[in-house]
């Protein structure tokens, strides 16, 4: 109910801003018209046009160029997710790894996903990996992080007197891991995966314009930019479908989580 | 031979706190002792040290013939700390079940064990819950259940009912002396309350502070086994009074209204 309120909140407010500047021919911020900002009706309804005569429904179109980036995006969440997990808990099983490889990782994440992309396409590329292949690794990279920092922290977040709980049953370091360390690092993970999980559609986005692949929803965003000034809902529509794309996994994780954390309420994220 | 032998035990903290100094105590098998002093006196530090969770500086603990480290790999300590430490993603019977599954026994001696711990703390009916679902005294009951799963030697409690209400905290005395009669095993309990240290204990240790050492043991020879109406028993505020003089002896003090406790 609260987000169907809210949304024909911004609804109104996008519509109002685009009839008041219209009205009275803003150019601040930006020239505004239906060009720069088209009617949102337009872009539901372009959803259900054909771009060319020939051609499927836009939708159509869509849903399959976001099932192929979602499935980059998903073996990129998962190779970053499990990656994250293992190098997170690597580090935080030493403190000299942690100096030693930490600020690597950190710099890892301050070099632009647009300089390594073309990389990541050309090494993998004179190996013969598959195309979309890469693109998942490149949805990786964007994933890993987050899950890194988080296990880092997650592993560290138990109560002192629940490690020597552990220590008073003569727990080997592999038991106190399993048995307390992971279960209290849940919820730290899930809230970077939740993270993680819209970062790996963009990665997989952005993956895709060096790996020339025309068939996700990066090729369909470059195809309808280049048209947008004849047809500017074509591109907003393919943003509403690649914002679906990044809902839908956000929202799988949160199910994740539901099944997979028993805590007090309170204590739920 | 005695279920904890403390000898000469001393602890420094980096920085160059004395924390304990030439500590020494004999415990007998199927004692209850308290430990009570002034915040800072190091119960709790002498405490971790009996169970092997810290290292001393100088001196040495055996318990049961062995040193405090073997005993602690031998499974010999149960341990009960203030706030009761219940991993919140398992459900009451599997936090009791924690130290048995770690000492391998296969499920359907678990399951057993669990049940008859769960009775004996009076908490039958839920064991599918989750700690959260507990108040603190019923949580502190599965923290206890815990502890004696295994059935260790020595049963180390710091502070245990410290958190709770006065009345929660004189009936789980009660239940725990019950506890205790029923399993036979050796206690070291540390406390701030006069009146629970004397209520419980076959022997009150008093500590005195700055550096941590023990200022008098006085021996509690009120009849077992105990109950409510030990409390209002003359000898109980006899002894209660000892230990508090003990107290302010200890720390330097003249008797006051500082210590309000009991």
């Amino acid at each position: 109910m609260l987000l169907l309120a809210v949304a024909a909140i911004l609804w109104g407010l996008w519509e109002g801003f685009l009839a008041l500047g219209t009205h009275f021919a803003w150019q601040h911020p930006f020239p505004v018209e239906a060009t720069t900002m088209p009617h949102i009706h337009d872009m539901i309804r372009a959803l259900f046009e054909r771009p060319n005569a020939q051609g499927p429904l836009l939708i159509v179109t869509l849903l399959k160029a976001a099932a192929f980036t979602g499935r980059e995006a998903a073996l990129g969440f998962a190779m970053g997710a499990v990656g994250g997990f293992v190098l997170g808990a690597l580090l935080a099983h030493s403190r000299a790894l942690q100096r030693g490889f930490l600020p690597y990782v950190v710099a890892s994440q301050t070099v632009p996903i647009l300089a390594i992309a073309p990389m990541v396409v050309i090494w993998l590329g004179s190996v013969h990996v598959t195309a979309w292949i890469s693109v998942a690794v490149i949805a990786a990279y964007l994933t890993f992080f987050p899950v890194v920092i988080a296990t880092l922290r997650g592993l560290h977040a138990a109560d002192r007197q629940a490690v020597e709980l552990m220590r008073s049953y003569a727990a080997s370091r592999w038991t106190v891991l399993w048995k307390l360390r992971f279960p209290t690092s849940l919820p730290y993970l899930f809230s970077a995966l939740r993270i993680s999980a819209t970062a790996s559609i963009v990665g997989a986005i952005i993956g895709e314009s060096p790996s020339s692949i025309a068939g996700g929803l990066g090729g369909a965003i470059l195809n309808f930019a280049q048209y947008y000034t004849f047809q500017p809902q074509n591109l907003w529509a393919t943003n509403i479908v690649a914002a679906a794309l990044g809902i839908a996994f956000f929202l799988v994780v949160v199910a994740a989580e539901k099944i997979v954390v028993r805590r007090a309420p309170e204590h739920v994220a | 031979m005695n279920a904890v032998s403390i000898r000469g035990v001393s602890k420094r903290f980096k920085g160059g706190t004395t924390a304990l100094e030439d500590i020494d105590l004999e415990i007998e098998p199927g004692e209850f002792i308290s430990l009570i002093g002034p915040s800072g006196c190091g119960k709790s530090t002498l405490l971790r040290i009996v169970g092997d969770l810290i290292e001393p500086s100088g001196g040495d603990v055996q318990v049961n013939g062995k040193p405090a480290r073997q005993a602690r790999r031998d499974h010999e300590y149960g341990i009960v700390f203030q706030d009761a430490v219940l991993y919140e993603w398992r459900t009451v019977s599997k936090n009791i079940a924690l130290p048995l599954e770690l000492a391998g026994w296969d499920r359907g001696r678990r399951q057993a064990r669990v049940d008859e711990m769960l009775e004996l703390v009076e908490l039958v009916g839920f064991g599918e819950h989750h700690p959260w679902q507990l108040s603190g005294g019923m949580q502190q009951r599965v923290a206890i259940a815990r502890a004696l799963s295994f059935d260790p030697a020595i049963l180390l409690m710091d502070e245990p009912f410290g958190a709770l209400d006065e009345m929660t905290r004189e009936r789980l005395n009660a239940e725990l002396l019950r506890i205790w009669e029923a399993s036979g095993s050796t206690v070291v309990f540390v406390t701030h309350s006069i009146a629970e240290a004397v209520f419980l204990s076959t022997r009150v240790v008093v500590m005195s502070p700055r550096p941590g050492r023990v200022s008098r043991v006085i021996p509690v020879d009120l009849p077992q086994p105990r109950s409510q109406a030990t409390r209002e028993d003359p000898r109980f505020f006899e002894l209660a009074t000892e230990v508090r003089e003990a107290l302010h002896l200890g720390s330097g003090d003249a008797p006051s209204l500082t210590e309000g406790v009991l």
